[in-house]
């Protein structure tokens, strides 16, 4: 294991977002936001559950348009900062197929105090969530799949 | 009328059955693309649930489009 002081002296890219087809290992990401300035951490990952809506989820594929979930994302990645100063923030998401239990999203945030910890890493999956122009399509145990939020719009808007 | 180039992403896609399209139309806004590639392949998603961008860059449904721009049609995001 790596010590927090290690890691102070070759930080890897932050406040940044990722789009990724390799499986996301939060321990390594979270090492990358340690900051002696920081006094607070915070990490969000949204796992992959086996239902939705009454339905037995075997599996989620994940489509991303990049080009502009990328610009998208780094913008709310500054309206972060904006918001929380001395804030580092970081985020990754899949791609393609996964299975019940992977991680399909990371958010990690580090900031001098743990309120603003927690309000930055919320602002930015809640706004991930609904601004990036990325889709999943849930295959059931059933057979049939379909595209999350287009086919029951109606019902979930 | 104006060449416009629409793209399809997921659901959209999966309707239409193609990536991409390059549609001669005569068509102001970003709506009025949206609506003229719904008539053409029969979907009836409303537009205040989905996304629109033009030349990569994220438009609104009253965004005016010009005459060579590639629209893209983005059906509602589901990330996370």
């Amino acid at each position: 294991m790596e010590t927090p002081c290690c890691c102070f002296h070759r930080l890897r890219a932050v406040d940044v977002i990722e789009l990724t087809t390799s499986a996301i290992r939060p321990d390594e990401l979270r090492a990358r936001l340690f900051d002696p300035a920081a006094g607070a951490y915070c990490g969000f990952e949204g796992w992959i559950r086996n239902h939705n809506e009454g339905q037995s989820v075997l599996r989620l594929e994940y489509e991303a348009y990049e080009p502009l979930a990328l610009t998208e994302g780094e913008k709310i990645l500054e309206e972060a900062k904006s918001q929380f100063p001395h804030l580092r923030a970081h985020c990754v998401h899949r791609t393609g197929l996964l299975e019940i239990g992977e991680c399909a999203v990371w958010v990690g945030v580090s900031a001098p105090h743990r309120d603003e910890a927690f309000q930055a890493c919320r602002y930015i999956i809640d706004q991930l969530k609904v601004r990036l122009p990325i889709w999943k399509k849930e295959h059931y145990v059933d057979g049939h799949s379909g595209w999350v939020n287009c086919e029951r719009c109606a019902k979930s808007a | 009328m104006k060449t416009v180039t629409v793209r399809y992403f997921a659901m959209f896609r999966e309707h239409a059955g193609i990536d991409e399209e390059t549609l001669s139309l005569d068509a102001e806004t970003t709506a009025d693309v949206f609506h003229a590639t719904q008539d053409r392949h029969g979907s009836s998603e409303p537009s205040g649930h989905c996304k629109v961008a033009i030349n990569d860059v994220m438009a609104d449904w009253d965004s005016v489009v010009t005459d060579g721009d590639t629209v893209l049609l983005f059906p509602p995001v589901a990330g996370g």
